[in-house]
């Protein structure tokens, strides 16, 4: 080791030695300081882990991600929430820190963690404000994802390494006509020599007032059906595409929601995503994944919502009591942790099944169902149980309750994960 | 980690980045979970980390002169020639590793650091006193302890993260470095401070005067 360390002195110029840190922590220190969650390994010749064990990198991942939240984004919330606008400091802090390309190989400059990390980071920025959230879980569940798995190295070299470091993706898929039908989509691709023109417009696409590259869903062989349904690359300044007014939203609204028309987008042929006219395969499939997104969301919405109305009914005092000693609050609490803890389980279940490379449709959309609905039940007994106070903006609690509503519309409502869910047993018996 | 540790690191990183220092090792000594505490280190910028293994039973009175032998005896051995620590831990506040690993080395110290720059075999350190900023010189090698306001410390990238799982962590035993942790204070008792003693209500300012001259006050 001397050695090296003589050399790395001599072509410093510098006759310094190692720098030394001592990180002294004492054993109670540690206690104090653990997380809510005890991030253990599991026990040598313990097969079965609860699922809320975690990785050390996912324990730090997910700490660090907590702490960020708590000083970088938590007070901002309010003002983002006020004037609807994401503030640039925490778009940049996202990408500083990683959190834009959790999954993207480090060659990509990405983080080269694990689906699960992405999902925790997901969970606990909903913590602490759900439009963060959503606006990091669009660009990790769907659009990194896309590029990796489907692009072209040249796709991947041009598009993955700026999605890492400045640039946001937006994921186009809904139409004025096509919600739940996504497939009955009318934008069209023409073929023209070796380019495609595309018509028609999108509606309710997130984070499109800060996208720099936006991925197309648009039928390019309208006799084809929805087979014809491929996926294109375009660029923010592409001629004729616009990017309309922002829509002025009950909730999430820090994320930016807008409306796209295309006028004759001229974007050439290698702009295409993957292979021609199967654009309704990878919105089905990212879908899939997304809802686990989704679901870790709405986990954190809730959470962070009972975090901050639990300590309350512990204050507040009626009939010259704690409201939290009455029975009838500790009922509803209890309900609402259990249902919370569930959807939780749900979630993380479904997240290790993806990972595993097990079938995991049918538990993803149970997890997306159910915790949307939970974070529905949970912002609404939260606002209740604040009184009158939750019913104001003094206290974060209407924030997600209004939050929380999307839940059961976005990434396919409520109805159509029941649908899927039947389908599937369908098919099962 | 210790926040005042966290900004020790911090400051290390720092160095390194300025290309001043060559290498920095983490050391943290306590029980398996330590080796978390010297990965979030690994992870803002710390080279390698030397987990000097505790159990947790005997953690529970290490205090700063076992800590300090521990971080003498690994100085030595590593051949490091800047010692920097938090200025204390936020849970005994004992404010004394530091010092004592100074003088355990027969290193200067400069503590309460606000400021750390290097000039050739020096370091000039301001440090935070009672009556405001004192600009001191030391030689290396040194002890520093960090202060609050040295450095805002950065947060751990999620790549940075991944990357801290490659790099190494040793770990020794205090044993292995010649140094006996049997705890040298005896706790006798602990008491709790006295209750506070119901007061008087008084009608007059008469009446005042005159039960503090009975309690013998004025």
């Amino acid at each position: 080791m001397a050695g090296i360390l003589y050399r790395s002195a001599q072509v410093l110029g510098r006759g310094l030695r190692p720098c030394w840190v001592a990180s002294h922590n004492s054993h109670c220190r540690l206690k104090s300081s653990k997380a809510d969650v005890e991030a253990a390994e599991p026990k040598e010749g313990a097969v079965f882990a609860p699922l809320d064990t975690f990785t050390e990198e996912e324990g730090m991942l997910r700490d660090v991600v907590r702490k960020f939240a708590q000083d970088r984004i938590a007070p901002l919330v309010k003002a983002m929430d006020a004037e609807s606008k994401m503030d640039k400091s925490v778009i940049q802090g996202l990408f500083d820190l990683g959190l834009m390309g959790i999954e993207v190989d480090p060659k990509y400059g990405g983080t080269g963690a694990s689906f699960f990390s992405a999902i925790l980071v997901i969970e606990e920025l909903a913590k602490v404000d759900p439009s963060v959230s959503v606006f990091c879980d669009i660009q990790n569940t769907l659009i990194t994802t896309l590029f990796q798995r489907l692009g072209t190295e040249e796709q991947k070299e041009t598009y993955l390494r700026r999605l890492c470091s400045d640039m946001v993706g937006s994921f186009c898929l809904s139409e004025a006509g096509s919600g739940s039908d996504a497939f009955s989509l009318k934008t069209t691709a023409q073929k023209h020599k070796d380019y495609y023109l595309i018509n028609g417009s999108k509606m309710w696409i997130s984070s499109s007032e800060q996208a720099g590259v936006f991925l197309v869903m648009a039928n390019a062989d309208t006799s084809a059906g929805y087979r014809g349904i491929t996926c294109f690359i375009v660029p923010k300044e592409t001629e004729g595409f616009h990017i309309g007014k922002k829509e002025d939203k009950l909730g999430l609204r820090a994320s930016s929601t807008c409306a796209l028309t295309f006028d004759n987008v001229k974007v050439p042929e290698s702009n295409i995503l993957g292979n021609f006219g199967h654009g309704y395969k990878y919105a089905i499939g990212m879908l899939n994944e997304g809802r686990i997104g989704i679901a870790a969301q709405m986990v954190g919405l809730a959470q962070g919502c009972f975090d901050h109305t639990i300590p309350y009914t512990k204050q507040r005092i009626q009939f010259g009591k704690r409201i939290f000693d009455f029975q009838g609050m500790q009922h509803q609490i209890s309900q609402v942790a259990t249902q919370l803890e569930a959807a939780r389980l749900l979630t993380y279940n479904a997240a290790r099944l993806k990972e595993a490379g097990r079938p995991f449709k049918k538990e993803a959309c149970m997890a997306k169902y159910f915790a949307s609905e939970v974070a529905g039940t949970t912002t609404s007994k939260c606002l209740e149980w604040m009184g009158g106070v939750g019913f104001t903006k003094d206290y974060p609690i209407e924030k997600y309750y209004r939050d929380a509503k999307i839940g059961t519309i976005y990434e396919g409502t409520s109805n159509i994960q029941l649908s899927t869910i039947a389908k599937l047993i369908d098919e099962q018996y | 980690m210790n926040p005042f540790c966290e900004i020790a690191v911090e400051e290390a990183v720092r160095l390194k980045e300025k290309k001043i220092v060559s290498e920095i090792i983490a050391v943290s000594c306590g029980p398996q979970q330590c080796q978390e505490t010297i990965r979030t280190a690994l992870a803002m910028g710390a080279d390698r980390g030397i987990h000097v293994d505790v159990s947790a039973k005997d953690a529970e009175t290490l205090g700063p002169f076992q800590v300090s032998k521990v971080l003498a005896a690994l100085a030595k051995k590593e051949n490091v020639n800047l010692v920097l620590l938090g200025k204390q831990a936020i849970d005994d506040d004992c404010n004394q590793t530091g010092q004592m690993t100074a003088a355990l080395l027969d290193w200067p110290q400069a503590t309460f650091a606000s400021e750390v720059k290097v000039e050739g075999e020096k370091l000039i350190v301001i440090r935070e006193v009672d009556g405001g900023l004192e600009t001191i010189s030391v030689k290396l090698p040194a002890v520093v302890t960090a202060d609050l306001r040295l450095n805002e410390p950065r947060y751990a990238t999620l790549p940075n993260i991944m990357k801290a799982k490659k790099k190494k962590v040793d770990q020794v035993k205090p044993s292995d470095l010649g140094v006996d942790i049997t705890s040298r204070v005896h706790i006798l008792s602990v008491e709790d401070p006295p209750q506070r003693q119901a007061g008087v209500k008084v009608e007059t300012v008469e009446d005042l005067v005159s039960k503090l001259k009975e309690s013998g006050r004025i």
